[in-house]
């Protein structure tokens, strides 16, 4: 996983002057939000099962070890094998070998962010074996030499034109007058060529939502049946795995799926939950004949002890990058990282260490809607205060903000002071600004009134009237 | 393959992992605390307890179907019924032809359904076995239907090829109406009872509805790489 030369604040003014990247968002704003807000609504329980979800999640977490260790023996039972990675390298390395063994070609790919996360597919290029995505978004996404922009949707940043031009030039069988301005003529186009490379496939690579102890399973949701086919076609199926995503049991994960589409696309249940056990059964009449877990670690281990535990509750809906306005506005791009939104600006610090990913905790208006909105109720703006006082402690925060809060400071810690320079400034930005009632240009606040007006201040400081009132009402 | 094959050793990250979760987790410091935890776990394991179950679910079995019904063409499923299973083999072919659908069929290998009398539907051309690429039809049983959201639960096996549920451009369900149950939870249970404590299946797919992508746009898009269509037939008969 790397933070690819990203500059945060350049990529920001990039995305926001991209009226391409501009319209293609409003289907976040507009899909997403009203369709989870409508299937809560539906669900009388909603609510109090995201209380069940975040204490199935906090249980697990404080026994991880334990839960893994019996997954692991029931994997091995099941004829499967379970290999454990503590980092991206040792990830990469299982793979190369077991697609080595297995003779691989050609791997289809389920959907996986983890996959993401330990930047398999050019791993697998270098190694003369194609990755061939297979989820719609994440095909778009690879065609285009790009990284997916959202967990969920990997190509929501992108418009129907823009698919078009990239399937009318790359999928050259195909008849150049033909008509794919539609999006289900752009959805057929893909189904046909996929198809072929389905069955062609020698090993299946996917993700999983939830790894379950009591019997080894491995738990897929999707809706476009790609990872089925990626599973139930080639000889070999990998499922690559962090080690956060086990549940004791399928009653643990039936809370948790009952909470995970609800909150992502405002589905009431996926159209595919599949779960795996194992090799192919001699009787089956088909099925991969082998298994394997990668089961990645990369850094999880760490952050079970300390502030940032809660963050590995999460199963990846991504309601909380679809209230994001900071998303809104920028996209996943700009955040320069596997994981944008604000579940990536509290985990990609953990991952890359707070010195590579410094600006990403900034990227919040702390409005509190993520936090509002996720299903295991993770505190996600506590939590980008969290990194933003390890940044400063490591002296990562830039040196002009790192000097304003110092001087903030000195006056916080001096009320009488405090009180004194605040009450001056409020009277003169006030007797300043009367006329007009705004400033359109301050010395110092530049980086605001080039984009708007500051407010002239009308009266007394806050600190002035609480005082007043609580004089008169005692 | 399977444990012929020999696994790439990286036995030294296991302890390394397993190691950091535990230093983490404080174990090895109080050896009740330790035995408590494992207890813990070994009783999760073992109870089965359910969490908290929508009240959607909880009905009579006659509701428990209606509601099944309801919420899987939600989903835009399609839903026919039968009274008895002697019935099916016309429902299907009236189905493929109001579909405008080739009378082929890939049937699962399948007892229940390789017996049923296809000699009735003399233009329906029938073959057994896993799907082939170019399957348009499957017709496969389901292990249980879920009220709760519309679900089907398919068991692979020697009699049912998870390939059939996902390679045909159409695929039929046969669901018995006494195998309707409510929540998830009592699906899991008859899986249990069927298996075997801790015994799994290869795969079991929860299937809701036919494919569908919204990754163009957010339009929702039905067919994506799955079935285009999934028609459930519901097999009335009570005994």
């Amino acid at each position: 996983m790397s933070l690819p030369g990203s500059n945060f604040s350049d990529d920001v003014r990039v995305a926001v002057a991209d009226p391409q990247l501009q319209r293609a968002m409003r289907h976040v704003k507009e899909g997403f939000i009203g369709k989870r807000a409508k299937a809560a609504a539906r669900l009388p329980e909603f609510e109090a099962l995201r209380d069940a979800a975040r204490d199935i999640k906090n249980h697990t977490l404080a026994h991880l070890d334990l839960y893994l260790e019996h997954y692991e023996a029931q994997v091995t039972a099941s004829g499967g094998h379970v290999h454990w990675c503590a980092g991206p390298t040792e990830a990469r390395a299982v793979i190369l070998d077991i697609c080595r063994q297995a003779g691989a070609r050609t791997v289809t790919k389920g959907k996986s962010m983890i996959g993401e996360e330990i930047d398999i597919n050019a791993h697998l290029e270098a190694a003369g074996i194609t990755p061939v995505e297979t989820d719609l978004g994440e095909y778009i996404v690879q065609m285009r030499h790009e990284r997916p922009s959202h967990i969920i949707a990997p190509a929501v940043h992108l418009t129907k034109d823009l698919i078009e031009a990239d399937f009318r030039a790359q999928h050259r069988q195909f008849p150049a007058d033909r008509s794919l301005s539609q999006v289900p003529e752009l959805v057929d186009e893909a189904r046909q060529v996929l198809r072929q490379r389905f069955l062609d496939a020698d090993v299946g690579i996917t993700g999983a939502n939830f790894l379950v102890a009591e019997t080894g399973s491995s738990i897929i949701v999707t809706n476009e049946g790609n990872g089925d086919l990626t599973q139930i076609l080639p000889r070999v199926h990998i499922v690559v795995a962090s080690l956060e995503k086990i549940v004791p049991t399928f009653e643990d994960a039936a809370t948790l799926l009952r909470v995970l589409a609800r909150s992502a696309t405002g589905q009431e249940f996926s159209t595919y939950t599949t779960v795996s056990t194992g090799p192919k059964r001699p009787d089956d009449g088909d099925g991969p004949a082998a298994y394997h877990v990668v089961l990645l670690d990369n850094g999880r281990s760490d952050l079970l002890d300390g502030p940032f535990r809660e963050i590995l509750r999460c199963i990846r809906c991504g309601a909380c990058i679809n209230h994001c306005p900071v998303y809104h506005a920028i996209g996943g791009h700009a955040y320069g990282s596997v994981y944008p939104g604000p579940i990536g600006a509290v985990l990609t610090p953990a991952l890359v260490g707070i010195e590579a990913a410094a600006d990403l905790p900034e990227a919040s208006t702390f409005c509190g809607r993520c936090e509002e909105v996720c299903p295991v109720r993770i505190p996600l703006p506590k939590l980008l205060r969290h990194w933003r006082e390890r940044a400063f402690e490591r002296r990562v925060t830039p040196r002009a903000v790192r000097a304003g809060i110092g001087l903030w400071a000195f006056f916080a810690r001096r009320p009488a002071l405090y009180g004194f320079a605040t009450g001056l400034a409020a009277r003169l930005l006030g007797a300043a600004g009367r006329r007009r009632g705004r400033f359109a240009r301050l010395p110092l606040a530049g980086g605001w009134t080039r984009f708007r007006d500051l407010p002239a201040p009308e009266g007394r400081t806050f600190r002035n009237q609480w005082a007043a009132r609580k004089r008169h009402r005692p | 393959m399977g444990s012929a094959q020999k696994a790439p050793s990286v036995s030294g990250d296991r302890e390394r992992v397993l190691g950091s979760l535990r230093r983490a987790l404080g174990r090895g410091q109080e050896a009740a605390a330790d035995a408590a935890a494992r207890a813990a776990v070994a009783q999760r394991i073992d109870e089965h307890r359910r969490g908290l179950i929508p009240a959607r679910s909880q009905l009579d079995p006659a509701q428990q179907v209606a509601l099944f019904e309801t919420m899987a063409c939600q989903q835009a499923a399609t839903v026919g019924h039968v009274a008895h299973r002697d019935a099916v083999p016309a429902a299907i072919a009236d189905y493929l032809k109001e579909a405008n659908l080739p009378p082929r069929l890939r049937v699962a290998p399948d007892p229940a359904l390789t017996g049923l009398p296809w000699d009735t539907q003399p233009l329906l051309e029938i073959s057994t076995g896993r799907a082939a690429a170019d399957d348009t039809a499957s017709l496969t049983g389901a292990f249980a239907g879920i009220a709760e959201t519309g679900t089907l639960m398919l068991r692979s096996g020697a009699q049912h090829p998870t390939s059939l549920n996902f390679l045909p451009d159409v695929h039929i369900v046969v669901l018995r109406a006494a195998d309707v149950v409510g929540p998830y939870e009592e699906a899991w249970d008859r899986l249990r009872a069927h298996e075997g404590d801790g015994a799994m299946p290869r795969t079991v797919n929860f299937v809701t509805g036919p494919s569908r992508t919204a990754d163009i746009e957010q339009t929702i898009q039905l067919g994506a790489h799955g079935p285009r269509r999934l028609h459930i037939i519901l097999i009335d008969e009570t005994d």
